[in-house]
């Protein structure tokens, strides 16, 4: 019998949608300001029991403060913070059932790594026996076996991240944050690491909330993910529906490459909407449920992947204009050409292109011209 | 490196000459086995046997060393306290007068310290003796502690007292735990600063002291007045070597904690 893929059991979680679910952790209205700057706007969110939930936005839009009013850091000037029904708005940090991985790991220098992971187990006054099983156990399960005996600064980043994260999640916590936890990793051993990450959420079950800036990272992770800025929610969604289905401008731009159009809509006929551009002319796209009317002015997103390029025009594409190449950016697994429709003063779309063959000579060059095309699933409407 | 010209190396001999030829010639003369400060008469350990007889100038020292334990560890406890708050609570109302009051001791004459404590005790009628002195080496102590101890607290990283708190800890385990310990290299050279400044100080131990209560300094500024003897010189090269050691000591601490870099 063919074992459930950990993929699939992913696609069946969806709290979110179920009426009955319980939240583990729920802001309601919560607004904290610093001086005179609002740092976090009148949030409300709901947090699932074993979700991996992700918070995305640049620097400076709130996450962090967010993140540390979870952990008793911060205190809410209004609003509540409620964990499993209770409300935690002014309990401090130490008595939370709330552990925290910090950006900096935050690892005790003068302690070794064993003694960085009991800390907090010392603290609940377990006995000794129960403290060293216990640390032996996290040392395995982030695979630093072996290394208890060591001072952090023996150690490497990555075994530093891991006995960060070790120490955060001995007491068990109900809920764990993690803050940018892979900043200080390099590439190769970031993505390894939150595979990992993801593999030691689901055998746990901890509810798992990461911030972070880097929306890859967000997006390969998390189940849900809430976009944000300027302290306010923008979005919560999985991250294919915030990819694909963004609510704003602002979204689009943030998450991932977009091409944008200005337009206005032609006509609406069931899902599909027509909209004239003065640049790419008649553009149609389909749309569940558009609440548009003619004549409205619409900016059309379009993300560089969907876009196929050809030397040929197209005999059947849906939508289709000429362009010029202006330039060729290549990346190795695939090449980025921006293309300048609508003559030298028109607008360049970026068009990614896929480098299936290893032929060094490609198809497109510099100055060539070309037709870009799309089909009606590619477009998304978004108010201007 | 820039290598030095003989210009150089001259004014570098000289300054140091200044600085340490004093000392020098009065540990040498320690070990004259003339009764006359200025004669040589050849090499002998004779005064320091006569020190060890010398029953008011080793009770001075006792004293001197008790005193400047007690105060010293008086210091140390207020200054870092001070340190802490300074370097914690941002910037609450008073800082910079707060900030004025603890350091002031470091930059006041000693005369003005000694005769305003001295003042201080005989207003509030306190009978003057050894815990006036220790109370007056502790004001002046606090604050040399306090710089000391706020200096490690600069580059202190906060994250750590929160990963204390959200593992459990209150803020008083935190601070015994993670606190304490990480600067801790600062609040023994704290201590050690404050120690070796009440041993050497006879300004502010002299308005402050009273009957009964004569340190070190203050029974050898007297014995001198009477004429310095060989005898003198010994006492004094024992509490240079002693102060120096502590010194030292000191320096060493506070390096070990940069090569740390915690």
């Amino acid at each position: 019998m063919r074992k459930a893929s950990p993929g699939s059991v992913r696609r069946a979680f969806q709290p979110w949608n179920d009426p009955a679910a319980q939240p583990l952790v729920e802001f309601r209205a919560v607004t904290k300001r610093f001086g005179g700057v609002t740092a976090v706007a009148d949030v409300s969110l709901s947090l699932y029991p074993r979700e991996f939930f992700a918070l995305l936005g640049p620097s400076g839009c709130g996450k962090t403060t967010l993140m540390r009013m979870l952990a008793g850091f911060e205190t809410p000037d209004e609003g509540q913070i409620l964990l499993d029904g209770v409300d935690i708005t002014a309990v401090p940090p130490h008595l939370r059932p709330v552990n925290m991985m910090f950006q900096s790991y935050a690892l005790f220098p003068h302690l070794s790594v064993a003694d960085n992971i009991g800390y907090g187990l010392k603290r609940e006054g377990l006995p000794r026996a129960e403290i060293d099983r216990r640390v032996a156990e996290m040392l395995a399960l982030v695979k630093l076996d072996g290394l208890g005996k060591r001072r952090p600064d023996q150690l490497s980043g990555g075994q530093r991240q891991r006995v960060a994260l070790a120490r955060a999640l001995a007491k068990r916590p109900k809920l764990l944050l993690l803050d940018e936890p892979m900043a200080a990793l390099d590439r190769k051993l970031r993505e390894a690491t939150q595979f990992e990450l993801m593999d030691i959420q689901s055998e746990l079950g901890t509810t798992f909330m990461v911030v972070t800036h880097d929306q890859d990272e967000a997006m390969t992770m998390a189940d849900r993910m809430a976009v944000m800025d300027h302290g306010r929610l923008v979005q919560i969604a999985p991250p294919d529906v915030i990819y694909e289905a963004p609510v704003s401008r602002h979204v689009a731009e943030f998450v991932g490459d977009i091409n944008i159009l200005k337009g206005r809509v032609e006509s609406v006929n069931g899902d599909l909407v027509s909209v004239t551009t003065p640049l790419a002319g008649r553009v149609e796209l389909d749309e569940e449920a558009p609440a548009l009317s003619p004549g409205a002015p619409v900016l059309v997103g379009l993300r560089p992947e969907k876009i196929a390029l050809s030397h040929d025009e197209p005999a059947q594409a849906a939508n289709k204009v000429r362009g010029e190449i202006w330039d060729i950016g290549y990346l190795g697994d695939m090449t980025m050409v921006q293309v300048m429709i609508g003559g030298d003063d028109g607008q360049l779309l970026k068009v990614s292109l896929t480098n299936r063959s290893r032929r060094i000579e490609r198809p497109f060059a510099w100055e060539d011209t070309v037709w870009l095309s799309w089909d009606v699933e590619a477009g998304l409407v978004l108010k201007p | 490196m820039t290598r030095l010209g003989p210009g150089l190396i001259l004014a570098l001999v000289a300054g140091f000459a200044f600085l340490y030829l004093p000392i020098l010639a009065l540990i040498a003369y320690s070990f004259n086995a003339s009764r006359l400060v200025t004669v040589w008469g050849g090499f002998s350990t004779h005064w320091y046997g006569t020190l060890l007889a010398n029953e008011p100038l080793l009770s001075a020292a006792w004293l001197s060393l008790r005193l400047a334990f007690v105060s010293a560890t008086l210091a140390t406890a207020l200054g870092t306290l001070a340190a802490l708050a300074l370097a914690r609570q941002g910037r609450f109302r008073g800082r910079l007068l707060f900030t004025g009051m603890a350091l002031a001791p470091l930059v006041m004459p000693e005369v003005i310290t000694g005769l305003s404590l001295l003042l201080l005790f005989v207003a509030a009628d306190v009978e003057r003796g050894f815990w006036t002195v220790t109370i007056a080496h502790a004001t002046f102590g606090l604050g040399f502690a306090c710089i000391v101890v706020q200096a490690r607290l600069v580059g202190f990283d906060r994250s750590l007292e929160e990963a204390a708190r959200d593992l459990g800890a209150t803020p008083l385990v935190t601070f015994w735990t993670v606190t304490l310990p990480l600067i801790a290299p600062a609040v023994a050279a704290a201590w050690l600063l404050a120690f070796t400044l009440s041993l050497d100080d006879l300004v502010i131990a002299s308005f402050t002291t009273g009957p009964g209560a004569t340190t070190l300094p203050m029974r050898l500024y007297s014995a001198v007045r009477l004429g310095v003897s060989p005898e003198i010189n010994a006492a004094c090269t024992i509490l240079i070597g002693f102060v120096a050691t502590v010194v030292i000591a000191a320096s060493l601490l506070l390096k070990r904690r940069q090569a740390l870099g915690a």
